[in-house]
């Protein structure tokens, strides 16, 4: 909820003597955020503009408009006996008192809403609303005993809290914060055991596991649309869709930053669709396409409906494992053993080791050669690189910007020309029959 | 509340003189153990490794789309795998399907409860997922049928036994995995709404989790209550890996675009980076002047950002290696809520509960002058041009001339 470390600190200011004491003004606050904090106006600004509204700080004159106004206004320092951490929630009887102070002080000070809440706590709590009435009356006694300045000072404060805490209906409610979180204590055997099994586990030097992110950050660099832009222009700046339909799977020829993408790993490889289109295309080539539609059959089974497991996983030993088999795929024998043991009690993660295995195989010696072979190169040197779309002169004439096909229209007219459903336009599914 | 039953706890054989006191003290010397061992192989810290790495001076990021229909605060939103579509989902228990790049809305569902704060898209483009204060996660297949009903083809999912914080689906249209107001997570069949696997071990509610973009595939994280982070393996349902540094509950985390790391927001009023290889936290993400929680965080595609929606309104913008805040962004009226790059990067979008949805992207050195936009412009002491739109007449250039931002 509120947490406590959203304290203000302490804070040495410019004192102004007025009738009230201790007040500094708007461009004060603003002035010492910007230099404490090393903040731009604009930042110091707002963040002086959150302190007034959650009643750090309130203004002297015109106490119903929680704005920091960054001229000579007056404010001053909420007491710390009413700051929003130290005295959340507001309590009921504490309301009550301050509207039946405010009622017996002069008739008619209440304000419309604040009529409506008195008398509705006055149903609410009427058993104890002696009880408010009289503190209400002490608490105006003694204040009659003060000082002048330190009675105007007491009501401003007060005052300053309510505003925020009972907002008039329809205002901003700052301390609106949502659902409520509990907290429940913890499992001190879960954490032992827990931390007994992260005392054995292997770990990287940070010095390797931090030159990693530099060397990412780097190679993306240029596919990174917010950091260096995009060909032939952000659809999002110039209302231009083209970086998207030249990009799409279908595509006739591939940019270069896709293909070139695809030599940063493996798994961008067959992200792409079209990349791993590619990729089947030389593995059938090489004899060994087998393995990618193994790859492609387990991903399926893994991900898709649980009733149809045991028909998937049927499918695979047919067309797979099963001794003479069409694309039998070659495993190590302890995993091939692992894996037909398992079969006998099939369920989705049935053909994880056989997958892994297989999809390591790949990434260790057809991945590289891939990236060797005159396919990948041809790719490479036939890929278009857009040119950059010159930013319009006459900004008056901007671009329609035209609706696309929903992803649910297309899979819809897919469906009902009885097609495999879930073959839309961007879709990276991993059904068998549509890909290959 | 209940607190979901630990399983660990029910099984494990407590010894007849363990006290409290004695696991306590346990608990406390084991952990002091785990972080001795963390700092065993912490030879450097990331801001100087990224010493020869350029600084990137201060970005402008600007709002290309604002997306306005909500009737009240969004909670939620996610992408769709076309780049342009977006759901969203709000405290009034509206759930608003968007074609982001026209800001036509496209469906919309009323959910039969409030804070709907959770929502995803599904991969296929065809269905969305939700769920809040119901409890429950709900699956909506998106019609094209204006006449139909959206609500009617509902299929409840996931059944919690407290509010939804986060859903995502993963690689499919037919799971999803869920996080809850009870403190634990759970992976779901669509088709059938069984229980696949649940994750326990959170010590209070669990507030956000993400996917792993792994090669296995198989791991997701998740921030709760209890400040902590923790790494599951999905076929196993055990927590592999666990992080506590943070000091206050940890609203939101995201992984690092190669898997290897994570980040988290929290209301402690820190973004922090967590290495999955070398096990521990790497970096902090503060500022002093930033004193208010942040919401929820991404990353741009290469990982070199970290943008963090907080609930001051705002959004600050990282630079992940060299710890420096690049961006402060203004224009939300109320906090930040959600938060969210777009499947290639080209924009993020953040929700907030001032009802609208903020569609942003870099702002370049040269860019026209558009005619929806007023301008106010102001030299400031240090000579260099700001751009404020701003509804008032005193100052606005309505020509075709280009205005060149500062150094």
């Amino acid at each position: 909820m509120q947490d406590p470390d959203m304290g203000v600190k302490m804070r040495n200011q410019r004192l102004l003597i007025t009738v009230i004491p201790h007040a500094m003004t708007g461009n004060d606050v603003i002035e010492w955020l910007i230099q404490k904090y090393n903040i731009t106006e604009e930042e110091a600004r707002h963040l002086g503009g959150l302190l007034v509204q959650y009643g750090y700080i309130y203004p002297l004159r015109d106490p119903r408009s929680l704005l920091l106004r960054s001229d000579d206004s007056p404010y001053r320092f909420q007491t710390p006996y009413f700051w929003t951490s130290s005295r959340w929630p507001a309590s009921e009887l504490d309301y009550a008192i301050y509207l039946a102070k405010k009622n017996i002080r002069k008739q008619g000070e209440l304000v419309d809403y604040e009529k409506e809440n008195y008398s509705i706590l006055h149903k609410r709590i009427n058993h104890t609303w002696d009880f408010v009435v009289m503190q209400a009356r002490e608490q105006l006694r003694a204040s009659k005993q003060r000082r002048k300045a330190d009675r105007i000072v007491l009501e401003c404060q007060e005052q300053a809290y309510w505003l925020i805490n009972k907002p008039c209906p329809g205002a901003f409610d700052v301390l609106d914060l949502g659902p409520e979180r509990c907290n429940v204590l913890s499992s001190r055997v879960a954490l032992i055991e827990h931390s007994r099994r992260a005392l054995g586990r292997n770990r990287v030097k940070s010095s390797i596991c931090l030159e990693s992110f530099m060397k990412y950050s780097e190679q993306y660099l240029h596919h990174d649309p917010i950091m260096s832009g995009c060909l032939p222009s952000n659809p999002w700046i110039s209302d231009d869709t083209s970086h998207w339909t030249i990009n799409t799977d279908m595509v006739g020829t591939p940019t270069r930053l896709r293909v070139e993408r695809w030599s940063f790993s493996f798994m961008e490889l067959l992200n792409d669709s079209m990349g791993r289109r590619e990729f089947m295309i030389y593995l059938e080539k090489e004899f060994s396409a087998e393995n990618l539609c193994f790859w492609v059959a387990c991903e399926d089974l893994r991900h898709g409906e649980s009733s149809k497991i045991i028909l998937k996983v049927e499918e695979v030993y047919k067309n797979f494992l099963a001794p003479g088999a069409a694309r039998w795929v070659n495993i190590d024998s302890k995993t091939m053993e692992r894996t037909l043991e398992g079969i006998k009690r099939p369920h989705r993660f049935i053909m994880d080791d056989a997958q892994m295995h297989i999809y390591f195989l790949m990434k260790k010696d057809s991945y590289p050669r891939y990236l060797k072979s005159e396919l990948y190169k041809n790719m490479l040197a036939k890929a278009i690189v857009p040119q950059e779309t010159k930013k319009s002169v006459f900004p008056f004439m901007r671009r329609q910007r035209h609706s696309s096909p929903s992803p649910a229209m297309v899979t819809q007219a897919t469906e009902d020309d009885g097609k495999a459903k879930g073959a839309g336009p961007t879709g990276t599914s991993s059904t068998t029959n549509s890909q290959i | 509340m209940r607190f979901s039953i630990n399983p660990e706890m029910a099984t494990q054989e407590v010894q007849p003189n363990e006290t409290l006191t004695n696991l306590k003290a346990e608990s406390d010397t084991l952990k002091t153990k785990l972080e001795d061992e963390r700092a065993k192989l912490h030879d450097v810290e990331l801001h100087q490794v990224a010493e020869k790495v350029d600084g990137l001076g201060q970005f402008i990021m600007k709002t290309r789309r604002t997306l306005k229909g909500h009737g009240n605060k969004v909670l939620c939103m996610d992408w769709c795998k076309d780049k342009r579509r977006i759901v969203s989902s709000s405290q009034d228990g509206k759930v608003i399907v968007w074609d982001a790049f026209t800001t036509n809305k496209e469906h919309a569902v009323t959910m039969p409860c409030t804070w709907v704060m959770a929502c995803a898209y599904a991969p296929s483009g065809c269905a969305v997922a939700c769920g809040g204060l119901d409890n429950k996660c709900s699956v909506y297949p998106l019609s094209l049928d204006k006449n139909e009903n959206l609500a009617a083809k509902k299929k409840s999912v996931a059944m919690h036994t407290n509010y939804l914080s986060a859903c995502s689906f993963t690689n499919s249209d037919m799971q999803i995995l869920t996080s809850s107001g009870d403190g634990t997570c759970a992976l779901w069949d669509v088709e059938s709404g069984q229980l696949l696997q649940s994750f326990h071990g959170h010590a209070a509610d669990v507030l956000c989790l993400d996917l792993a973009p792994s090669e296995t595939g198989n791991t997701f994280v998740s921030g709760g209550c209890d400040k902590k982070a923790n790494v599951w393996d999905m076929r196993s349902g055990q927590c592999i890996q666990s992080f506590e540094t943070h000091e206050s509950d940890i609203n939101s985390v995201r992984y690092y675009p190669s898997g290897d790391a994570f980040a988290s927001g929290s209301d402690d009023a820190t973004c922090r980076l967590y290495d999955l290889r070398a096990d521990r936290e790497v970096a902090i993400y503060s500022k002093e002047s930033i004193i208010f929680g942040a919401s929820s965080v991404d990353f741009s595609l290469s990982g070199r950002l970290l943008f963090g929606g907080y609930n001051d309104y705002t959004i600050n913008v990282w630079d992940v290696l060299k710890g420096t805040r690049v961006s402060i962004l203004f224009g939300h009226e109320n906090r930040v809520s959600t938060l969210r790059l777009s499947p290639d990067g080209t924009a993020f979008c953040s929700g907030s509960w001032d009802h609208t949805l903020r569609v942003r992207d870099r702002g370049y050195h040269l860019e026209p002058v558009t005619s929806a936009t007023v301008c106010l412009i102001l030299v400031s002491s240090s000579s260099c041009l700001s751009l404020m739109p701003v509804p008032s007449p005193f100052y606005f250039i309505r020509t075709a001339s280009f205005i060149t931002f500062g150094p």
